[in-house]
């Protein structure tokens, strides 16, 4: 009933004006799975951050849907606890109270019709009491196992389609599917329901400040793109390494392992920012178009044997704890062959890259918990100086670090001062933490506040989550056929095949 | 780490601002501005611990400039310069404390402009006094910004009209920086659907010159008449824009949580709460372009704002003045009683001549009427 037409035509908005924040408009955002680790940790610190830095509209409401007996205040203690534990910005108890007073609580089951009958009814309720003109999100932080029904159940009792010039949007996370078959049935159900643009991805990787900074750090400056292409690239690394183990996660881990829980998704996403041409705007659209360009020309390599390496961490030391062996974690069967260890080498197929490797590895129980993203220059053609001299030159190297110690290294070598030439690698940094406000906004607050104001620029779409897909497929394939993980020492950096397989190449992993 | 300077010049504390950065074992450089700070020895601390808290979003080199130019005439004479330079702690940045002594403290830039950070940008903030001219000010030369606060000053609505004959890109005021909260939440109400809006009020304690800004931006932006009411406070208490359907109300009485009453729509409240000086820095130094909104609202021109005598109400007389410095809209809100003021409802366009013409006598006059 309370559009939002008249956006475009507020006297009172004008892009000059830089001190107004975007403010979503009226609506609301119900969260199936409220009592899941997710929806404590991460979503309902975010909603409360997001009204505390006056980002939310007022009357904003957060429905929460579970199988628990509770009711509204009950609902309200839990995001408290969870607020107070793990928000950001310091508690104040004026937000707090406008922000409590749009908390309903809707028990029940997926499959449990009047449960369903109960949402629409609180969904309009809120819309006389608060406001919040029929504009809602759902958020699906339930396994994908569940969400056929929950998006039928929407569609059945008439939720899944606002009134007029009324919005609702679904918001799913990862893991979207398991393979092409499995991720394009489940685009497939969900798209019954709610149209392709009116579907969100969480892959909250891309909500990073560093990540978005990637397409900053390359498109708004001169002096990196030139050297951005094969002519001076050698490789490029991209890491994601956990330093902890797959936890009370057996259930959903094994059997999916490190490549579809993260190089699908989250390194495939960053390869593809790294790697693209320059969108024609910074639109939901352009961005697509390239990312997927460039997905599309990633070429696997023809000996999966030799490129692609997976292990398993073994019992050991890390970090001064003694940890189990992926194999004897509580829940895995000890002849899982499950990958806790993926390292994956592609090439991109076009002018740019060419010729140019990119590896990519993920695992758990690394020697620390650490995102990057290093490009590595290729050695200087011709140096003046012998050997002994740049005997301690390396290559030089761009990284972007995405987490944590979020900021740019460059790396480069500089003569020794002394009498004689000697040179050898020194660093430039750029941290964030340093030149920057030291808390930039989590990735959820960034991302629910894009879904609530329809922008979908940080979120994968279905054709890349099936391309990323097309990717990682035939590698799967292969090793479900052949061999077996590697075991590595819990807390070292990856299974010896790993290094063997860049010393092929006449390359070695950068310890990040 | 601090090292103390006596007798010194600018050259020596470069050389000590090196040492120290050696000494506390963070030798890059991340800072991103120079932030200069103009004031005298009585109000430098709260200035300062204002500038620290924004230095932890901003790292930036802080430059107190507190100037001593002696009492007497043989103290006017002599020159002298004693620096403190701080550095590591709590804080990301450096911080220099300056006191100009005698006739250097006619001579400010000669000792900032040395220690300036190379290639980046430089903000100058008045706490309190601030030269009529910013721009033409040595030092305010110096800086891509300046920051004044027209609440700080004797005549707040007074030091408006001055700020908007002498307004160059780059100058901003931290009256208007105060009304942020009220602008966005404004313009969020009127992202919904809404009947043609006809008039607009204004309603905040007396001596607080972010209403009249906040009168001007609507006034500027809406194209229809504003009326500023005096009310008790504390800061801006309500903004009503009359529409063809009824009114559109921003009510906050508290100082913290406020009403959003929109015809046609359940009444919501939303949290406004009033920022303290380090939240209005951060936020100034987000930006360092020039704001062309706080031009257009300043150059809009207080005298064509109407005012109303708020039903003869009876002024508080507390002493708003220990509130005033972890305060808002409220600024320099110190004597507290208010004179009525007449009221005229002011006109954009056609009208604006007759309403300029009923106002413009009447209005400083009135400002200034008998406070206590």
């Amino acid at each position: 009933m309370i559009p939002m037409s008249a956006r475009g035509d507020n006297p009172l908005r004008d892009a000059q004006d830089r001190r107004l924040p975007r403010i979503a408009g009226p609506s609301g955002l119900v969260i199936f799975g409220v009592t899941g680790d997710l929806s404590r940790k991460k979503l309902m610190p975010a909603v409360y951050d997001l009204a505390n830095r006056g980002l939310l509209p007022p009357g904003f409401s957060l429905v929460g849907f579970a199988r628990r007996d509770w009711a509204d205040e009950d609902f309200a203690q839990v995001v408290h606890d969870a607020v107070k534990e793990h928000a950001r910005t310091p508690f104040r108890e004026e937000v707090w109270q406008q922000l409590a007073e749009g908390f309903r609580f809707v028990p029940g089951e997926f499959s449990d019709h009047q449960a369903f009958e109960n949402l629409k009814t609180t969904i309009q309720d809120l819309d006389k009491a608060r406001g919040t003109g029929g504009n809602f999100a759902f958020y699906l932080s339930v396994p994908p196992k569940f969400f056929p029904t929950v998006v039928e159940q929407l569609k059945k009792h008439g939720l899944s389609e606002g009134t007029e010039d009324s919005w609702r949007r679904a918001v799913i996370e990862k893991p979207f599917g398991h393979d092409l078959a499995s991720a394009q049935d489940l685009n497939q159900v969900v798209h019954q329901v709610f149209r392709p643009s009116d579907v969100f991805r969480i892959d909250h990787y891309l909500g990073k400040e560093t990540v978005q900074n990637i397409l900053a750090l390359r498109f708004a400056n001169t002096m990196f793109e030139p050297l951005w292409n094969r002519s001076y690239v050698d490789h490029v690394q991209i890491t994601m390494a956990e330093d902890i183990g797959i936890g009370g996660r057996a259930g959903y881990y094994d059997g999916i392992g490190a490549a579809r829980d993260v190089i699908q998704n989250h390194l495939l996403q960053l390869l593809a920012l790294t790697a693209m041409e320059e969108p024609s705007s910074f639109d939901a659209k352009a961005l697509v178009t390239e990312k997927l360009k460039v997905l599309k020309a990633v070429k696997l390599p023809r000996e999966l044997g030799k490129h692609t390496v997976r292990g398993q961490y073994a019992h050991g030391w890390q970090g001064g704890e003694e940890v189990l062996g992926y194999l004897e974690e509580e829940g895995i069967d000890s002849g899982s062959r499950t990958d806790a260890y993926a390292a994956i080498k592609l090439e991109i197929d076009n002018r740019r890259w060419a010729g140019v490797p990119f590896y990519l590895r993920t695992g758990k129980r690394l020697g620390r918990r650490v995102t990057e993203i290093a490009v590595v220059f290729q050695r200087a053609p011709h140096s003046p100086f012998d050997t002994a001299e740049t005997q301690e030159l390396g290559q030089n190297a761009l990284v972007i670090r995405v987490q944590p110690d979020e900021g740019v290294t460059i790396r480069f070598g500089s003569k020794v001062p002394g009498t004689s030439m000697e040179i050898r690698d020194v660093t430039m940094d750029f941290a964030y933490g340093e030149s920057f406000t030291e808390s930039s906004p989590e990735a959820y607050e960034r991302l629910l506040l894009d879904v609530l104001l329809g922008d979908a620029n940080l979120f994968p779409r279905h054709q890349e989550v099936e391309q990323s897909w097309r990717i990682l497929d035939p590698i799967e394939a292969y090793w479900d056929k052949h061999g077996k993980p590697e075991q590595y020492t819990a807390g070292t950096w990856g299974p010896r095949a790993a290094d063997e397989m860049l010393a092929r190449d006449g390359r070695s992993w950068r310890r990040p | 780490m601090n090292i103390d300077l006596t007798e010194t010049t600018s050259s020596q504390i470069n050389a000590a601002l090196v040492k120290a950065r050696r000494a506390t074992g963070t030798p890059a450089v991340g800072m991103v501005l120079t932030l200069v700070i103009v004031t005298d020895e009585g109000n430098h601390y709260d200035a300062l611990k204002a500038a620290r808290e924004a230095s932890k979003e901003h790292p930036s080199r802080t430059l107190v400039v507190i100037k001593r130019p002696g009492r007497s005439p043989r103290d006017r004479r002599m020159a002298r310069l004693d620096a403190e330079v701080r550095l590591g702690g709590e804080t990301s940045g450096e911080t220099v404390l300056l006191r100009l002594h005698g006739e250097l403290a006619n001579h400010a830039h000669s000792v900032v402009l040395p220690l300036l950070l190379p290639d980046a940008p430089v903000v100058v903030w008045w706490p309190e006094e601030a030269p009529d001219n910013p721009v033409e000010d040595l030092l305010g030369q110096l800086a891509a910004r300046r920051i004044t606060d027209a609440a700080a000053t004797e005549d707040p609505v007074g030091t408006l009209r001055q700020r908007a004959e002498t307004y160059s890109p780059g100058d901003t005021d931290l009256a208007w920086t105060r009304i942020t909260p009220w602008r966005s939440m404004l313009a969020a109400a009127l992202d919904q659907r809404h009947s043609k809006i006809t008039s607009a009020v204004v309603e905040a304690e007396a001596y607080n010159p972010s209403s009249e800004l906040l009168g001007m931006w609507l006034a500027d932006r809406l194209g229809v008449p504003v009326e500023r009411v005096v009310s008790d406070g504390p800061g801006l208490t309500a903004v009503r824009l009359e529409t063809e359907d009824g009114t559109i109300c921003l009510d906050r009485h508290n100082g913290s949580l406020a009403e959003l009453a929109m015809p046609g729509q359940p009444d919501r409240h939303v949290a406004l709460n009033r920022r303290d000086t380090a939240e209005l820095i951060a936020e100034e130094l987000r930006r360092l372009d020039p704001d062309e909104m706080y031009a257009a609202a300043i150059k809009f021109g207080v005298t064509k704002l109407g005012s109303q005598v708020a039903e003869e109400r009876v002024p508080p007389s507390s002493d708003a003045r220990s509130d005033a410095s972890s305060d808002a809209e409220a600024g320099g809100a110190g004597s507290a009683a208010e004179a009525p003021r007449k009221t005229t409802a002011a006109k954009t366009g056609a009208a604006k001549t007759t309403a300029a013409g009923k106002t413009a006598g009447a209005k400083p006059k009135a400002r200034k009427a008998p406070a206590e």
